[in-house]
């Protein structure tokens, strides 16, 4: 067998290959594209961003004097859509998911190249078709688009709303369909399904989500607009129709979509867990598998956000079972994790922190969503801040943290430059306090009775939103700093080598950043995923094994 | 990947078969019929119509395997979106 030889750094890279706008917009490097959407979905964050601002300030005071009840209702609902189908979803699929699934299996690009591009053309008119309606006048139905206030009574911009979704849903579904055929197809020689990096495990359980799910929201959305505007009679029983019929199809989409959100930040974990403690994954095919389960599984329990929706008690029992079963294939990921930082050598750099703290909030945020699969439980807290605390413990505390852990962790190999260690980790320590400064008494105020959708409250709640208004501010302190040492250190950064971490996976066997082709030759794996050299074989270099295994 | 050629023939009648499964829906929405076969009546003409989009325009009827497979779980799929539905609407009247 040939043994490993680090490639010497060439001049040219993916990013200095070629010049000029139509470069990049005309671009089929899946590498290229991810830096596209990299862009595209920064900037709806930071939409989303402003949004949550002015809620956060709105709700500093019990009364309502920032802004009117109608724009209050305008202004969670666009957080709400923004974040989750224009940041949440795209966010680690398209950007690092794009960068990483190719190099991960020893490829070249993805399979369709052209359709990565599309799905990123379509990504656009999604959202500038969202971005108009917005600015037309805006939407106030919440995010979940309940019927008949969407189909009736609501006078804002519902249909083009839900037609820019519709659109944004066929990038995901592309996406989705890219990841499959990529990872059966193209894997590099000796690359075995068992050899994979856990990551790629995560996409592609997430692919057959995006495949499965999202035609369902395409549809319903659709039935929703028919109804608006012809009143055919689906969700509307003036005319025949069942409003909560729309809940149904809803969540049949949404429930595995929060899926879609948090397993590719299972993934980017997997990684920074077992590389960071330089040891295999405790139980790698138990974590391989548990993303295959939850993918299948978190279609099996949409039925819990119907609990006090007028669903029948026997449904509800049925999808509460189903919900706490669901939470199974989650806590084997956490158990794994945690047996892997058992005895390990343990390194705290940025992207580690934020793995850390993704474990310990995942937790809260999954434990949470057992209390809500709890019918009675529900029946208190639905609708409640408590319910707000929840799933933003998993879609920023789990997702959001995820994605900077990653963005982190592969900044040398996307860009080539080293990211300042030291503002890394005081930033990861500032979103950890910021974050749960927020969201904590969210918890304690939904459990006292403050329903979510409300600006206006009883003057006992005040100390309380004050507290998460704090913590919303650090947050966003702490998201800030990132945004600024990562630009500057496109150009100002130490230089980083192909592998500035020692690791052995294929995305640093090659130069940073990547060549076009990814690869000067084409890689012949002969090691399991996470295989470090034993340390009696390797010469301690700093904490790190200096050497990338060499296995005959 | 091989490519199955079908005759223009086969199109025209598929499309002629649809033609008439369309005229039939309408004709059957004004009869009412006893109970629960309205739905049934209705559900029946489009489940055939959409079989045959799939088998001959979709040509899954000339696709390996593979695409059968696909198909098979996309059905799956559907069934548990029906299946869990029906669970709620079938049993509210239980309690
Ligand atoms: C793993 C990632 C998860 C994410 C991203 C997530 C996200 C969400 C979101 C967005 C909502 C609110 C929907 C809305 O009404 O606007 C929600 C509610 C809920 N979640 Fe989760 N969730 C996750 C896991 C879980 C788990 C594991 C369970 C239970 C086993 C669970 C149980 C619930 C329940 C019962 C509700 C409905 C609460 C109510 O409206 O009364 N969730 N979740
Ligand atoms: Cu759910």
């Amino acid at each position: 067998m040939e043994t490993f030889v680090p490639p010497v750094p060439s001049r040219i890279n993916y990013i200095n290959a070629q010049y000029g706008l139509k470069s990049w917009l005309l671009t089929k490097d899946h590498k290229r594209i991810a830096l596209l959407y990299l862009g595209s979905i920064s900037f709806f964050f930071f939409i989303g961003g402003l949004y949550a601002m002015a809620i956060r300030l709105e709700l500093l005071t019990p009364q309502a004097d920032l802004l009117q009840s109608t724009t209050y209702n305008k202004v969670f609902t666009q957080h709400g859509i923004i974040m989750v189908f224009f940041f949440l979803i795209p966010s680690i699929p398209a950007t690092l998911g794009n960068f990483l699934v190719p190099m991960m299996i020893g490829a070249k690009d993805l399979a369709f190249p052209r359709i990565n591009l599309l799905s990123w053309y379509i990504y656009m008119l999604g959202g500038i078709v969202t971005i108009y309606a917005l600015l037309a006048g805006g939407v106030d139905t919440g995010w979940t688009f309940y019927t008949p206030f969407s189909t009736t009574f609501s006078n804002s911009y519902v249909v083009a709303t839900g037609l820019g979704i519709f659109i944004n849903g066929f990038s995901s579904i592309l996406t989705g369909l890219n990841f499959i055929v990529t990872i059966h197809t193209m894997r590099a020689p000796g690359m075995t399904w068992f050899r994979l990096p856990l990551f790629i495990w995560a996409h592609y359980a997430t692919s057959l989500i995006m495949i499965l799910g999202t035609p369902v929201i395409a549809i319903t959305i659709l039935l929703l607009a028919f109804e608006r505007v012809a009143h055919i009679g689906i969700f509307d029983p003036a005319v025949g129709g069942d409003p909560v019929l729309f809940q149904h199809l809803f969540w049949f989409y949404s429930h595995p979509a929060v899926y879609i959100m948090v397993l590719p930040g299972m993934g980017i974990i997997s990684e920074l867990i077992a590389n960071f403690s330089r040891k295999n994954i405790f139980g790698y095919s138990f974590v391989a598998f548990s993303s295959l389960a939850i993918a299948v599984f978190g279609f099996l329990v949409w039925g819990h956000h119907l609990f006090v929706a007028s669903q029948s008690v026997y449904a509800g029992m049925i999808f509460s079972f189903l919900s706490f079963a669901v939470a199974i294939p989650s806590a084997i990921k956490v158990f794994n994790w945690t047996a892997t930082l058992y005895k390990a050598s343990i390194s705290y750099d940025t992207p580690m922190l934020y793995a850390l703290g993704f474990i310990g909030l995942f937790t809260i945020g999954g434990m949470t969503g057992l209390f809500l699969a709890a019918l009675a439980v529900d029946v208190h807290l639905s609708d409640t801040y408590f319910v707000v605390a929840h799933f933003h413990y998993i879609m920023v505390g789990g997702t959001l943290l995820a994605y900077l852990g990653g963005l982190h962790y592969w900044w040398p190999k996307i860009t080539g430059r080293m990211y300042p260690e030291g503002w890394g980790r005081f930033s990861a320590l500032v979103v950890f306090i910021g974050f749960n400064l927020t969201f904590l008494p969210q918890f304690i105020l939904g459990y006292m009775g403050m329903p979510r959708r409300y600006h206006v409250y009883p003057a006992e709640f005040q100390v309380l939103h004050v507290l998460s208004t704090a913590g919303a501010s650090i947050l966003g302190v702490g998201l800030l700093i990132p945004l600024f040492y990562l630009m500057w250190s496109m150009r100002y950064g130490k230089v980083a080598p192909g592998n500035p971490w020692h690791l052995p996976g294929l995305e640093w066997r090659t130069q940073s950043p990547p060549p076009t082709e990814n690869f000067d030759y084409t890689p012949v794996v002969t090691w399991e995923a996470y295989e470090f050299a034993p340390p009696e074989e390797t010469e301690v270099v700093g904490k790190f094994h200096d050497k990338v295994p060499e296995k005959a | 990947m091989s490519e199955h050629i079908v005759p223009v023939k086969v199109y025209v009648s598929i499309f002629l078969a649809l033609m008439v499964g369309t005229a039939v829906t309408v004709l059957a929405a004004f009869q009412d019929f006893p109970g629960a076969l309205n739905v049934i009546v209705a559900m029946t003409i489009a489940v055939v119509k959409a079989t045959l989009v799939v088998l001959y325009f979709m040509h899954v009827r000339y696709s390996a395997r593979l695409i059968w497979v696909i198909v098979a779980s996309a059905l799956f799929w559907m069934g548990i979106l029906f299946a869990l539905t029906f669970s709620d609407y079938w049993t509210r009247g239980w309690l």
